[in-house]
């Protein structure tokens, strides 16, 4: 069997208004549009996923919060409703998931093996968390390639932003073993905005794009030194300065997604791809990708 | 107006081990007494509303009331989603919950009801619920926790409700949902080796157990961010049940207090409390931050030219 590998990973923040923006008909509420920049951004990403062969989505979500531990949805299909506990209005999506148990099953074995604590998520009741939905509805509307969801473990509020890159870093070189030990190609996503400081009311129509904007400049300004980093190939030097960033712009690069994907790439000294850049409700959100291949990398925005 | 009749105030914990597995152990089993002894208290009470806090459920968008009149789902929490389900059906009082959005907006606050079929309630709301009201006799009402919201904010809303249950004159028991300290174990343990995590959380725990007992709640309200630094976890921005259960039942510390169960939660403090007014006083402390009855919002230091 071939070794698997890691062909693409994904920064795809999860605000649900972007598919509420979209009017999927998995979405009761409808909406006029929004947040364009963003979801083009997406639709671009999504057309080249399109276009590559994989087997598998694995995505680690801060919408999942685990205390005790790094758990993995360990059960073959998740089928209810999501419903956001803090933006229900637009967001009350229908969902039928299929997950890789088995890719599933193996990164936590690795995880343990790295001495990571971990627990398989089998109770059929469990309902997938909006973070997930989001962000893989973006990438891949038509829903045609199984998931594998890690929790995020919150050692950012446990110990600091300096234990959680560490032990997120952990978690991204056990799960790149498991991935070369199953032979299947996989599609990372680290699933989260930058700055994440919100606007704390609404306007009265969620997508009216007059109204909306960065929540102060400072989140502006490190959200662009980051994409600047990222243009630059100095992921190494992104995820260094991370607990800082994390830790000004209240980011929610706290859940460590970032950090995983990264080490589980090996910290890509290429450029990444550029494909948005806008705020939702005053948070700073980027959707970004890194591709290994040289003969498919592009330079987008 | 007419004063608000809160005919007692109860604070219990958010995680469902007393709810799931009360028999895992002697604590957990002692835990779930204290529930039983609360629910049979409400029972008994000429209460006609529920009203719950819970830290479990955070919120960005002001103030979320839950209005469904009657939600019904299986939850499953988080972390312990292996010791099983939680199917719950629960019901509102959807009138009292639209006075207290308009209430909370006559003080100042962002607020808004929810009712939305599938809307995910919190499991500290769900044990509540399930554990305290279990037949559903009495209607409820369900606040959010704002994450960014503190003091001033906190207090407001408790006046916000004390506001509602006077237009309403309705008679209610005010509960809490929240841990004292609230740092777990980050690994799987034997519920029957389950302690508090560290000496010095059991001992603030303790410490504040022995103020609920003497019914200084007014005393922990503004002993909340001492608390709030010594041991909470650093999720939100500050310790707020003491602010909104002090703020809700009149900011003073009359009480006849009684702990009725504390325990290990998987290493967090879990504590059953109740707090009924009475005449006595233990006398108050010498408060050193200001009341507050509107809340006005951010300051925008910045926007006023200010540095
Ligand atoms: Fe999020």
């Amino acid at each position: 069997m071939p070794k698997g590998e890691i062909v693409l990973g994904c920064l795809a923040p999860h605000p649900p208004h972007v598919v509420y923006a979209e009017n999927p008909e998995q979405n009761e509420p409808t909406s006029e549009g929004g947040w364009e920049t963003l979801r083009w951004g997406y639709n671009r990403l999504a057309r080249k996923l399109k276009s590559i062969e994989y087997d598998a989505l694995v995505i680690f979500t801060p919408h999942w919060q685990t205390y005790i531990g790094t758990h993995f949805l360990g059960l073959p299909e998740f089928k209810s409703k999501s419903v956001d506990p803090v933006f229900p209005n637009i967001f009350r999506y229908n969902y039928d998931i299929k997950v890789d148990v088995d890719l599933a099953e193996k990164m936590r074995e690795k995880a343990s093996e790295h001495g990571i604590i971990t627990k398989m998520m089998r109770n059929q009741d469990f309902r997938v968390d909006y973070g997930t939905i989001t962000s893989c509805h973006m990438l891949n509307p038509d829903w045609d390639k199984p998931i594998v969801t890690i929790s995020s473990n919150r050692n950012a509020h446990y110990y600091s932003a300096e234990v959680m890159n560490e032990q997120a870093a952990a978690l991204g070189r056990a799960c790149v073993e498991a991935i070369e030990e199953s032979g299947k190609k996989v599609v990372l996503i680290s699933s989260h905005s930058l700055s994440h400081r919100h606007f704390v009311s609404e306007s009265p129509l969620p997508e009216d794009m007059s109204r909306e904007h960065i929540y102060n400049h400072s989140q502006y300004v490190w959200d662009m030194k980051l994409v600047d980093l990222m243009r630059e190939g100095k992921m190494k030097q992104l995820i260094d300065i991370l607990p800082e960033f994390t830790e000004q712009t209240i980011g929610e690069t706290e859940a460590g997604g970032l950090t995983w994907m990264m080490s589980a790439m090996g910290y890509p000294e290429y450029s990444a791809e550029i494909y948005g850049y806008q705020s939702v409700i005053g948070t700073g959100n980027l959707v970004a990708a890194w591709d290994p291949s040289s003969v498919t990398r592009e330079i987008v925005l | 107006m007419e004063d608000a009749d809160i005919l007692f105030g109860i604070y219990c914990p958010p995680h469902p081990q007393p709810l799931l597995s009360p028999d895992a152990s002697e604590g957990y089993a002692k835990l779930r007494q204290a529930f039983d002894t609360c629910r049979e208290r409400i029972e008994s009470s000429d209460a006609d509303l529920i009203i719950v806090y819970s830290t479990t459920w955070p919120s960005i968008i002001g103030h979320q009331i839950q209005a469904h009149p009657e939600p019904e789902w299986v939850h499953v929490d988080d972390d312990f989603h292996y010791l099983g389900s939680m199917p719950y059906k629960f019901r509102m009082d959807v009138d009292f919950a639209e006075c207290l959005a308009d209430s909370a907006k006559e003080r100042g606050l962002h607020s808004r009801t929810i009712a939305y079929e599938g809307f995910p309630i919190d499991t500290g709301s769900v044990v509540a619920l399930k554990l305290l009201n279990p037949d559903n006799r009495i209607p409820a009402c369900i606040v959010s926790s704002n994450m960014y919201s503190n003091r001033a904010e906190t207090i407001v809303l408790g006046k916000a409700i004390r506001d509602a249950l006077a237009k309403q004159g309705k008679k209610a028991v005010a509960v809490v949902v929240s841990s004292l300290s609230n740092r777990m174990f980050t690994e799987h343990i034997d519920p029957t080796e389950d302690r508090i995590h560290s000496s010095k959380d059991d001992e603030w725990n303790r410490k504040i157990l022995e103020f609920f007992a003497d019914g200084r709640l007014e005393d922990l309200s503004q002993l909340s961010r001492e608390i709030h630094g010594q041991i909470r976890v650093q999720k939100v921005v500050a310790y707020k049940p003491a602010w909104w259960l002090a703020a809700t039942m009149g900011q003073h510390n009359n009480y006849d207090g009684e702990v009725l169960a504390y325990e290990a939660l998987h290493g967090s403090g879990g504590a059953v409390v109740t707090l009924t007014p009475s005449s006595g006083s233990f006398g108050d402390k010498e408060f050193d931050e200001d009341d507050v009855e509107f809340y006005h919002g951010d300051r925008d230091v910045l926007d006023k030219g200010m540095l």
